[in-house]
């Protein structure tokens, strides 16, 4: 495991290298990015400057929601968006080539591709964390920021699977990909708001298949000390975080089998 | 010379010996004709001359694949959307061959004609429907990541270097990825450096380099964890004729020097000219002939092709032993045996009798080869 | 006019290659549009000030920016800026057409196809499940109808330019960079104009992207009164011509920077 981490660690370096190879697209790439995102937050304030609450949530509590969402996507993005392309590196043969190489294919693929440019969403999101935690009345203790950061964690992961199980569809077909991508970006736009101002199906959705509720919502209500209305225990609260890291487990047994059925059809 | 890495002895495999054993016995399969093998000798009960296992063993190899039909109209890619039609097709139908340590093996067809299927068989990216396969002792598709880490492979095509980063840095990362340990890894990677001449383009990103100097790259990057087989697929598509040189020169010391085992696909009869002493002929997924390159010649054609650019394009070019089969403004192209009469002579017989630019003789292309063994092949079949 | 019309045709028959994806993004749409009114619906249920424009009216809007969301100038045209990149803008001088409208066809065809792909089935579900009402008045469906075909035109004025841009290398990339962002916020896509804060409403109002989005499906809503379309419409064709002017000295500059500097 630590051999893996070191080399994962390597695979990224030389990355982040190449990408700086191109220096001025790089900082455009970055600078788009942060702007993009920033015009999320800047519609989210706008709609809390006319309508003041949503179901009884201020613009300091969802900005919380949104800063964790958008750190974890953005971590996510960095650092499993090998998954996210990986169309076109089976269409155009890198995939055997890693299947040629004395290493897991899932970590070859993730470090294949480690997008710096996500720094932009990054330090947007974080930006708006650190403003949501400092205007909100909350007792920062040691126990809470620990819950933040495995939230964040937990959520970067739950998007992770969410690209391994797109890069999984691969295998199997080629004109679905874009079911996944639409959960994957529409979820991120789901979970910068509370859970509750959606529908019952919608949210059964975010909550059971894709555990979103999990890394964002729930936490939120341990760290902000609020009832929740859709009446979830205070433990599950506290663990709920760790259904992230369990998707991308199942997610990543999935990954074998897409794999399996690769080296058997060859499609 | 240092040698820590190239974990196996040298070697010669002994081509020598003049026997043809046959081995249908042993392992029921069709009897091939080829050189007097060690592999035969090796099927005698003694077993005694030559206790090495092969490299790879491939028996009755059959793998098929499921093509998805598309039926045409919008409708049809709904339907296609929710269910397809497939058809089934045999890449690879029944294969049987040995290597044994120390061969360099040219392994030519044309597209499509199962070449490929086998590599990726033998190197464990598929699993084949049926048939035995082991590559240095392992099953392939079982073991994958064990058998890769003694496996080499290039690709014409593609290059496995990191497009943006300059080649030293490439090679670093392949020793995390191979675990190859420090001293052996700095030994082998100077060593190949050298070898290849390669000292002046460590530092220039890989994008930058020609074709020739890449290549050159992508086969040092390929052999830095000393594997003992390596498969080469076109290492000289698209290449100058002294990049072509190179890369030749090269892997024959590589097979020579170090007896490193060598799976070659080309469509360049020089190519196997060059390096082969023995060529698997595949075609729709099935062996037409394993041997020596003469032999295989010698089955199907024994014709040379003689392309003359004429001084008079207008002259009226006749010559004893030699068939006109094309003409093109100055340029004629004929064919001619040189079993009948010898290249040489042909030439100097060719240049007495008419004025010439310039001249060359060279092999009829794979292709032809191939189709013609294809021609035999199905004129001996009902 | 053939040469032109044989660009728009030839990127049709691309396109239709292409109709699972279409498909599947006409889906994406659907489940985006879903999030953005339940989000709309709860700010509505949280606060009791009347709105400047109602609910049912947010919801056809939102509808109707998510089927025409292909419309967006959020891009540059692919073939342009790979024409640009491999260097080859000279050859596209030998031909004996009018290299600005080559180039605008292209855009128009590029935001066109998809757009009339895509659109039908969003609009269909929608109006049947989802709350897309219809318009008001024949008067309104009109003007809407007129503003639409606009809207086309401006967006493929506003892609010319950016992709025209990009003979800049660097500078052209970050302008396009931030013409993107601007056209999400200014176009009404992410929040209906009439929820915007007075100050960064009269920036919007100022900009050209209003007239891809808002201006039409305001005139569609009747939020826009029909009395009031002729100005909408005249403003919004004061910026065609003025983003095609540009857009035409600016491929002049370009084209004569490149002859000089012999790119």
């Amino acid at each position: 495991m630590p051999g893996t981490l070191a080399l994962y660690g390597r695979y990224a370096s030389a990355s982040v290298k190449s990408q700086l190879e191109y220096r001025a697209s790089f900082l455009m790439h970055a600078a788009g990015n942060f702007l993009l995102s920033g015009i999320d937050f800047c519609t989210l304030w706008a709609l809390f400057n006319r309508f003041g609450t949503i179901r009884g949530w201020t613009l300091a509590e969802v900005a919380l929601l949104y800063g964790m969402v958008n750190l974890s996507f953005a971590l996510a993005e960095a650092l499993a968006r090998g998954f996210g392309t990986f169309e076109t590196l089976v269409r155009h043969g890198g995939f055997d080539r890693m299947l040629l190489r004395p290493r897991s294919t899932a970590l070859q693929v993730a470090g294949q591709e480690v997008q710096l440019m996500r720094v932009g969403r990054f330090f947007q999101g974080g930006g708006v964390l650190l403003w949501a935690a400092a205007s909100l009345d909350v007792r920062w203790t040691a126990a809470k920021v620990t819950l933040t950061a495995a939230a964040i964690i937990g959520g970067a992961c739950l998007f992770a699977g969410l690209f391994v199980l797109q890069a999984t569809l691969t295998f199997f077909t080629t004109s679905t990909l874009e079911i996944v991508n639409t959960v994957t970006y529409g979820g991120v736009e789901t979970a910068q708001y509370p859970l509750s101002v959606y529908r019952p199906w919608f949210r059964g959705f975010f909550t059971f298949v894709v555990p979103l509720a999990c890394v964002n919502y729930l936490p939120a209500h341990a760290l902000l000390e609020r009832n929740d209305p859709l009446g979830s225990p205070s433990w599950l609260r506290w663990a709920a975080p760790l259904a992230g890291v369990l998707f991308l487990t199942v997610a990543l047994r999935i990954w074998e089998l897409g794999v399996r059925h690769y080296r058997s059809t060859g499609s | 010379m240092t040698h820590s890495v190239w974990q196996q002895a040298t070697f010669r495999p002994p081509y020598v010996l003049g026997v043809v054993w046959d081995k249908s016995h042993t392992h029921g399969g069709t009897r091939q004709p080829g050189l007097a093998r060690a592999d035969r000798l090796r099927c005698r009960p003694s077993g005694i001359l030559w206790p090495m296992p092969p490299v790879v063993r491939v028996e009755r190899l059959v793998k098929t694949f499921q093509i998805a039909e598309r039926r045409p109209g919008f409708g049809g890619a709904l339907a296609g959307l929710f269910r397809r039609r497939y058809r089934a097709v045999r890449a690879v139908d029944g294969i049987s061959f040995d290597i044994d340590p120390g061969e360099l093996v040219g392994y030519i067809g044309p597209n499509g004609a199962g070449k490929s299927t086998t590599v990726k068989v033998l190197s464990g990216i598929l699993v084949p429907d049926s048939g035995i396969c082991r590559v240095l002792g392992r099953v392939p598709w079982e073991e994958r990541i064990a058998t890769v880490a003694q496996l080499g492979v290039v690709f014409g095509q593609r290059t496995q270097l990191w497009w943006d980063l300059p080649v030293l840095e490439s090679f670093d990362l392949l020793r995390d990825i191979y675990r190859v340990p420090r001293t052996a890894y700095e030994s082998a990677r100077d060593e190949l450096i050298a070898l290849l001449e390669l000292a002046p383009l460590l530092d220039v990103p890989v994008r930058q380099l020609s074709l020739g100097q890449r290549m050159r790259c992508d086969l040092a990057a390929s052999l830095l964890h000393a594997p003992r087989l390596l498969f080469l697929d076109e290492p000289t598509i698209g290449l100058d004729a002294v990049s072509k040189l190179a890369v030749r020169d090269f892997v024959r010391r590589l097979n020579r020097e170090r007896g490193v085992t060598v799976i070659l696909t080309t469509h360049d009869l020089d190519d196997i000219e060059a390096l082969c002493n023995r060529v698997l002929v595949i075609g729709q997924g099935r062996i037409l002939c394993d041997g020596s390159l003469a032999e295989l010649r010698g089955r199907v054609t024994t014709q040379r092709c003689l392309t003359v650019d004429l001084e008079d394009a207008g002259a009226v070019v006749d010559c004893p032993g030699a068939v006109v089969v094309g003409r093109d403004g100055h340029r004629v192209h004929l064919r001619f045996d040189p079993v009948q009469v010898p290249a040489p002579e042909m030439i100097s017989r060719f240049v007495s009798r008419h004025a010439v630019r310039d001249l060359f003789v060279e092999n009829p292309p794979i292709e032809e080869i191939v189709a013609r063994l294809f021609a035999q092949e199905s004129a001996r079949k009902p | 006019m053939k040469p032109y019309l044989a660009v728009v045709a030839a990127r049709f028959r691309v396109h239709v290659q292409y109709r699972a994806a279409a498909l599947a993004g006409a889906g994406t749409q659907l489940f985006w549009g879903l999030i953005r009114v339940m989000i709309f619906e709860a700010f509505y249920r949280s606060s009791t000030a009347v709105q400047p424009i109602s609910m049912a009216q947010v919801a056809s809007y939102v509808w109707l920016s998510q089927a025409t969301f292909a419309m967006l100038p959020d891009h540059v045209e692919a073939e342009i800026r790979d024409t640009i990149r491999d260097g080859n803008v000279a050859s596209e001088l030998l031909r004996p057409v009018d290299i600005y409208w080559v180039w605008y066809c292209r855009c128009l065809s590029f935001t066109l196809i998809p757009t009339l792909m895509r659109c039908f089935p969003i609009l269909l579900l929608a109006g049947l499940f989802f709350g897309l009402k219809p318009p008001p008045s024949a008067a309104a469906a009109a003007a809407a109808g007129a503003a639409l075909l606009g809207a086309m035109l401006l967006s493929s004025a506003i892609t010319a330019l950016v992709s025209i841009g990009l003979l800049w290398t660097i500078s052209g990339e970050g302008i396009a960079r931030l013409s993107f962002a601007a056209a999400y916020l200014f176009s009404g896509m992410m929040l209906p104009l009439p929820l915007f804060p007075d100050w960064l409403r009269a920036i919007a109002v100022a900009l050209p992207y209003h007239g891809v989005i808002d201006v039409p499906f305001r005139l569609y809503l009747g939020h826009i009164p029909p009395s009031a379309a002729p100005a909408a419409l005249a403003a919004q064709a004061g910026w065609i011509v003025a983003l095609v002017l540009a857009g035409r000295l600016l491929l002049k500059r370009g084209l004569t920077r490149l002859v000089v500097q012999g790119g």
